[in-house]
């Protein structure tokens, strides 16, 4: 019994090749994109967190100096010596020609075995590690980086974070030349019985809280791994919404197949069953289609993924992909899943098919026309539950709750909007022709609404995205013309340096304004204090986004400070309220200023007001004012006249040019899947008008008997993708733009801690209008070709009775 | 036959089939008046059907002419006979055809208004005679098979056709509302002037035409 | 072949460790016995005091050792182990300094292991004043024969001074220890006559005892590469104010004896294999392995038949490279106390 109604239920696909082939197309696209993206982000993840564990599994408390006697050798024997098990750290930035590389001076000796990554303490218990010219410990996919760097030789230990590297610590002390200087000192877990209290034996030593850089990595690029995310959701909807057209498409057309096997005697449990297992096959095969494309997806995308996150967000992550067995099999359960998703509701009409009904395809059509009124209250409905969530909800996962129902309720609202647009165009036109191509689109809504939605969804997440990621760049490259208003900066190696650096530069420049660092609690968090000095460069150009009048003039008389908008919006401190800071109890906010891709609180003060607080800040960095043009000669002749590295002296230009490049890289990632989402809707639309166009023949021959011409049909049948598509498109444009402003207003905010000001670009709504016409044209073109092409005998096929 | 509206010679036309051609039409010849009604009878695969699509422009024949109001249909292109269709000759179908879409109103005004021949007085005296005032705004699928063939028969004469083709007009209907589906067009293509050739095989109702043709095999056999 | 050996094994096995920890290395050390690879070599003569209390970084290896049996104002018995092995990673190259420390009482077993950068000040030795530390850990004082012995672990300390009552004791011939015929020798010496007193801190709380210490200074770049099972050891207190060392060399066969009988003036007498019989009479499942606590100790020659029982079965050494060493009570034709060590039980 079961072979016999299998082969009948299996026939269907023999006969339909390309139904099938767009089930499984769209399936595994859907977990293509959905998994590649996952591929993406589980690697970047994987990355931060190897980047955390760079000195053992948890976070531990640490003693710095504060003083001015900086963490020498001598300081850390003294402490060692009095029983305080520490262990050294130097760690910084070394510039190789292949970009930088973070150096982890470790002590071997006393740092636990196990907080290296597996492998890597047998590595450091070596006379080449300890010794001359010492290892630099280092990931495989880093060490291919490095090759030619002309670094210590490399040693490869699968697990060590990319883009680090440990050394001994003497060997990072040379490469970094930082001689006798530690950073900080680690305290371990174990501690003996017997220590005397920190303030006896190192009263100029400080112990801070664990560190949580991988907290700050993360929370630093939650928003660029959200977009990602956001995208592989929305590309998963697109196909589910593909998947579920052709499922539907599939058992309507077997509706009398069904029938006919319950009338021969199949149990309804068996035929479900029978069809459950066909998809749970499909959603398989189409799921480890699915993998490999993602896999593939990954691949191409992850080079210019890490890139982007190593230029924006100074996060390494390795280029290459690894194979998680877990990706896998998350990549199954979402093509399975999805399949379910996407076919419940015709397994169900299934089990509730009457057995003597007569076969009536257009019930099917009607039971959808009736289901668009539901589908409108419940798309109201959603709309609502999103409003309610954005007023009075807070919170990032409340944000993808909101968006979700608001993407969702905007899709169910389409067929509702579509179904007016035709009632109108009905109403309006005159002709009987149109009067039917109007009549005839809106009936077979029904049959294009999933295929319509999906590309609602694509076009609106292209918008929403695109609206996001150009509001940000033009923002950002804003905010780069503001914050880099000088035309070189220059770091000298020494303080005496310095001196003369500003001595020699002052009378070459238009300007030589110095900047001045400290790092302090601020609010209880690690930030950074800036003075500056009173100048028109920053009256002029400073990003203020908030501010008491006569701002700059009360920041140089040192009656308050600026502050930057991650630290305003964390504390809720605005112009008008005061902050404290070390040494100074109640410092008046006066102004608030943007200040992206910083992860750090940051205070920004008067020259002369910072040196009274921090008299030891460093005094190496200055900012040059001086024609553009004259950029270059200066900055050779500081070389040749200080020996000052390159690394030391940035000039403008660079700074923009790299930051552009890293946001043309990050706009690569969102366009290619931009296209693929688009690509994908297309073909949705391109498999639903060929299916429609088999089921349309009897709807198109009586019109064509009556005297229609077949190219008169099919340019309609071309015209009416192209309405379609672009009344999707209209209906998108909204749709796109609430979805950038949660972006940008409620999502950025809630994982990133700025408010990015949306723009509209017009432009790129035209030549996504185009693409998407462009797109729905092409799809119809075929089905209208062979309309047509089609032979008289065909559409007499129709009325054939007799032959 | 200077009266005739229809006159076809010699018309062949064949279909290829799985052992050669199938000669489906094998030298027909007929003639038809204004006004004059002609049942064409004949078993299934006699050609009957086909001759009536040739004759409607929606195929075209193989050899031999079909002159229609001193038109030869053959030499049409695909405008033409898509025009011809439009304005001159209607057809009515077994399966009625109807478009779903469309409103009852709709479908009957819908041919009429493609060939720009629309009459709204005409087209409600239709809608009277043929009983379906009170489902004008109905859809196709809201009516029986004898309305949904009324309505048909409404969308033909709606355009004042000088010939309507009627190809088993009511197979799909019951004798006693076939007979009454039957008498209504007949007298509609009379008041119109229209002459009316219909396809059947039920000698019952070919014998309340003026003229019967039996085809068989593709050759016209007995001119009754 | 002299008692010197003992003191190898923990060493070897800690290098063995560093060897397998460092696969590239592997091959320099697996031919530890035959090659001194740039290493110097020791010579017979005398020593050099204090110079020679302090390290040899040309040679490859170098400890200094102590044990030491305690009783607190009951009688309860303790033992203390304090262990600073120096190795360099080539001739040349960066010495390695590791240490451990153990505290044993009847009921507890405390331990401790650090590990040391040379030349930062965290670890070292001087020869004057005599000082070898690791961090806060010290064996040091104006000389040998006056130290103080200090360590400390997560949940146990002891800080302990020791006083020289005999001589330095030269081990093997005049403190050169030839220790095969191929002319594998180390330098050695010993001073088992430390009187202690001190204070040892258990989490019960502190607990001032008195006892006798030894300790064993020796330094060589050749080690042994025989097919070695492990070692039994045993340094003995005896009541009499005599003194024995010796051990067992385990071959798989009858196994091979050495030690040391040293009078109560110091006088230092070795003696040859098969003079000394070490029979196993009880064993304790420690870190799931089977090792004899209980032993008979049979020298004849100085009429020995003693029974020698650990104070703490529980004694193991949970370090890097892992081994039993505690405190034994002797019973039998002698009374006293000791230390035992046993090595390479699996």
């Amino acid at each position: 019994m079961y072979r016999a109604a299998l082969h009948a239920l299996l026939s269907h696909w023999r006969r339909r090749p390309f139904q099938l082939l767009t089930l499984v197309l769209g399936l595994a696209t859907a977990t293509g994109l959905w998994s590649g993206v996952q591929a993406i982000n589980a690697e970047a993840r994987d990355s931060y967190d190897r980047a955390a564990m760079v000195l053992g599994p948890k976070p531990r408390p640490y003693l710095i100096s504060e003083g001015d006697v900086p963490l020498s050798m001598a300081t850390y024997v003294h402490m060692r010596r009095a029983g305080w098990m520490v262990t050294p750290v130097v760690e910084g930035r070394l510039a190789t020609p292949t970009g930088p590389l973070r150096i982890f001076g470790i002590d071997p000796f006393t740092l636990p075995a196990g907080d290296l990554p597996k492998g890597g303490e047998t590595a450091t218990f070596d006379a080449a590690f300890l010794g001359e010219p010492g290892r630099l410990i280092v990931s495989p996919g880093t060490a291919a980086q490095l090759s030619e760097a002309g670094l210590p030789p490399l040693v490869t230990v699968d697990g060590v974070a990319p883009g680090i590297a440990y050394a001994d610590i003497a060997l990072a002390q040379r490469l970094l030349d930082r001689p006798d200087r530690f950073d900080r000192l680690i305290l371990l877990d174990d501690q003996p019985l017997n220590r005397p209290p920190l303030s006896e034996i190192a009263p100029g030593l400080t112990l801070e809280e664990p560190r949580r850089d991988n907290a700050d990595m993360a929370r630093l690029t939650d928003s660029f791994h959200l977009n990602l995310t956001a995208f592989g959701l929305l590309s998963f909807a697109v196909g589910l919404f593909i998947v579920r057209g052709t499922i539907g498409l599939a058992f309507e057309q077997r509706r009398t197949v069904f029938r006919t096997l319950r009338a021969l005697g199949l149990p309804a449990r068996a035929l479900l069953a029978l069809l459950m297992g066909e998809l749970l096959v499909l959603a398989l095969i189409s799921g480890i289609l699915g993998i490999v494309m993602g896999y593939g997806v990954a691949s191409l995308l992850i080079p210019d993924v890490a890139a982007t996150l190593r230029g924006l967000y100074g996060a390494s992550v390795d280029g290459a992909l690894s194979i998680r067995p877990v990706w896998w099999a998350g990549g199954l359960a979402i093509a399975v899943l999805g399949t379910a998703l996407a076919g419940i509701g015709s397994l169900w009409q299934v089990a509730r098919l009457p057995l003597l009904a007569p076969a009536q395809p257009r019930a099917w059509a009607r039971a959808s026309e009736r289901a668009v009124v539901w589908q409108g209250i419940t798309a109201l409905a959603l709309a609502v539950a999103s409003l309610g969530l954005m007023v009075w909800s807070s919170g990032l996962f409340a944000a993808f709750v909101m968006l979700g129902a608001l993407l969702v309720a905007a899709a169910l609202a389409l067929p509702v909007v579509l179904y007016g647009a035709m009632a109108l165009g009905a109403r309006l036109s005159r002709g009987p022709l149109a009067q039917w191509f109007w009549a005839d689109t809106r009936q077979q809504l029904p049959g294009l609404s999933l295929a319509l939605m999906a590309l609602l969804l694509a076009l609106a997440a292209n918008i929403g995205v695109g609206t996001m990621v150009s509001s940000f760049r033009l923002t950002f490259t804003g905010w780069l013309d503001q914050r880099l208003a000088s035309e070189l900066y220059v770091t000298a190696e020494t303080p005496e340096q310095a001196l003369r650096l500003v001595e020699w530069v002052t009378p070459r420049v238009d300007a030589v304004l110095p900047i001045r660092r400290a790092s302090a609690r601020i609010a209880g968090l690690p930030g950074e204090i800036f003075g500056l000095a009173d100048h028109p460069t920053y009256r002029d150009h400073w990003p203020l986004i908030a501010a008491l009048p006569q701002v700059w003039d009360r920041i140089a008389a040192g009656d308050g400070v600026l502050i930057n908008e991650q630290l305003a919006r964390r504390e809720v401190i605005w112009p008008g309220d005061t902050l404290s800071l070390p040494g100074w109890e109640e410092a008046p906010v006066l102004g608030v200023y943007s200040d992206y891709g910083n992860p750090l609180g940051q205070v920004l003060m008067d020259l002369n007001t910072l040196e009274a607080l921090f008299p030891t800040a460093e005094r190496l960095q200055f900012s040059l004012r001086l024609p553009p043009e004259e950029v270059g000669p200066l900055m050779v002749a500081l070389g040749s006249e200080f020996g000052l590295p390159a690394d030391n002296m940035v000039d403008q230009a660079s700074i923009k040019a790299f930051s552009l490049q890293i946001f043309e890289r990050t706009f690569t990632v969102s366009r290619a899947l931009n296209v693929l989402t688009l690509a994908v809707a297309g073909f949705a639309i391109l498999t639903s008008l060929l299916t429609l166009a088999a089921m349309r023949l009897p709807q198109l021959a009586p019109v064509w008997a009556l005297g229609v011409t077949r190219g008169q049909l099919a340019r309609l049948e071309l015209l009416r993708a192209l309405v379609l598509a672009g009344l999707t498109m209209l209906c998108a444009l909204p749709v796109g733009l609430l979805l950038a402003w949660v972006l940008l207003s409620v999502i950025n905010v809630e994982a990133f801690g700025w408010r990015l000001p949306m723009f509209l670009f017009p432009g790129d709504w035209l030549v996504l209008g185009v693409l998407s016409l462009l797109a729905a044209g092409l799809a119809a073109l075929w089905p209208a070709i062979n309309m047509a092409r089609m032979p008289p005998a065909r559409l007499l096929g129709v009325f054939a009775h007799e032959r | 036959m200077e009266t005739g509206v229809l006159t076809v010679r010699d018309l062949t036309k064949s279909f290829p089939g799985g052992d050669g051609p199938v000669h489906v039409l094998r030298g027909v010849s007929l003639d038809l008046a204004a006004g004059e009604t002609l049942a064409l009878t004949g078993e299934s695969g006699s050609g009957k059907s086909t001759l009536l699509h040739l004759i409607a422009g929606l195929d075209r024949a193989d050899g031999g002419s079909i002159l229609f109001d001193g038109a030869e249909v053959t030499q049409l292109d695909d405008a033409g006979r898509a025009a011809l269709r439009r304005t001159r000759v209607g057809t009515v179908f077994q399966q009625f055809n109807l478009i779903p879409s469309l409103t009852i109103a709709d479908n009957i005004a819908f041919q009429a208004r493609l060939g720009g021949r629309h009459d709204r007085a005409w087209c409600a005296t239709l809608a009277e005679r043929l009983g379906l005032a009170d489902h004008l705004r109905k859809y196709p699928e809201q009516l029986s098979g004898g309305q949904q063939q009324r309505v048909a028969i409404g969308r033909t004469l709606a355009a004042r056709p000088a010939l309507v083709l009627a190809d088993e007009p009511t197979g799909n209907l019951d004798e006693e509302t076939g007979a009454r589906v039957l008498t209504l067009m007949q007298e509609l293509a009379a008041d119109t002037g229209a002459a009316l050739l219909m396809v059947t095989h039920s000698q019952r109702l070919a014998a309340r035409l003026d003229r019967r043709l039996h085809l068989e095999r593709g050759l016209i056999r007995v001119n009754a | 072949m002299n008692g010197e050996r003992r003191k190898f094994w923990p060493l070897v096995l800690c290098l063995l460790a560093l060897v397998w920890l460092q696969p590239a290395l592997a091959q320099g050390f697996a031919g530890l016995g035959t090659g001194a690879d740039g290493f110097a070599e020791v010579q017979p003569g005398p020593f050099d005091f204090p110079a020679d209390h302090g390290a040899h970084p040309g040679f490859r290896i170098e400890w200094w050792y102590v044990t030491a049996n305690l009783q607190d104002a009951n009688g309860t018995d303790y033992g203390a182990q304090w262990t600073l092995f120096r190795s360099a990673l080539g001739p040349d190259g960066p010495q390695v300094w590791m240490a451990h420390a153990a505290l044993t009482s009847p009921t507890q077993h405390f331990l401790a292991e650090r590990l040391g950068r040379d030349g930062t000040g965290q670890s070292g030795v001087t020869a004057r004043p005599f000082a070898a530390w690791v961090d806060e850990w010290e064996l040091s004082g104006p000389t040998p024969d006056n130290v103080r012995m200090f360590a400390q672990g997560v949940d146990f300390a002891y800080d302990l001074k020791l006083a020289a009552k005999g001589p330095l004791v030269a081990q093997g011939d005049g403190g050169f220890s030839v220790k095969s015929a191929a002319g594998q020798a180390s330098r050695y010496y010993s001073q088992p006559f430390y009187t202690v007193s001190g204070t040892v801190t258990l989490p019960e709380g502190d607990v001032s005892v008195t006892g006798q210490a030894w300790l064993d200074r020796e330094w060589s770049s050749q080690l042994l590469n025989a097919d070695q099972q492990g070692w039994d050891w045993i340094s003995l207190h005896f009541d009499s104010g005599e003194k024995l060392m010796g051990f067992v060399l385990r071959d798989g066969s009858d196994g091979f004896t050495s030690g040391t009988w040293i009078a109560a003036d110091g006088t230092a007498a070795p003696f040859g294999d098969g003079a000394l019989r070490l029979t196993a009479q009880e064993r304790h499942r420690v870190a799931g392995r089977r090792v004899p606590v209980v032993w008979r100790v049979e020298l004849p020659e100085r009429g020995i038949d003693v029974t020698i029982s650990a104070i703490n079965r529980d004694a193991w050494m949970d370090t890097l490279v892992p081994y039993w060493e505690g405190p034994v009570t002797i019973k039998g034709t002698h009374s006293g106390r000791g230390y035992l060590e046993m090595t390479g039980y699996e």
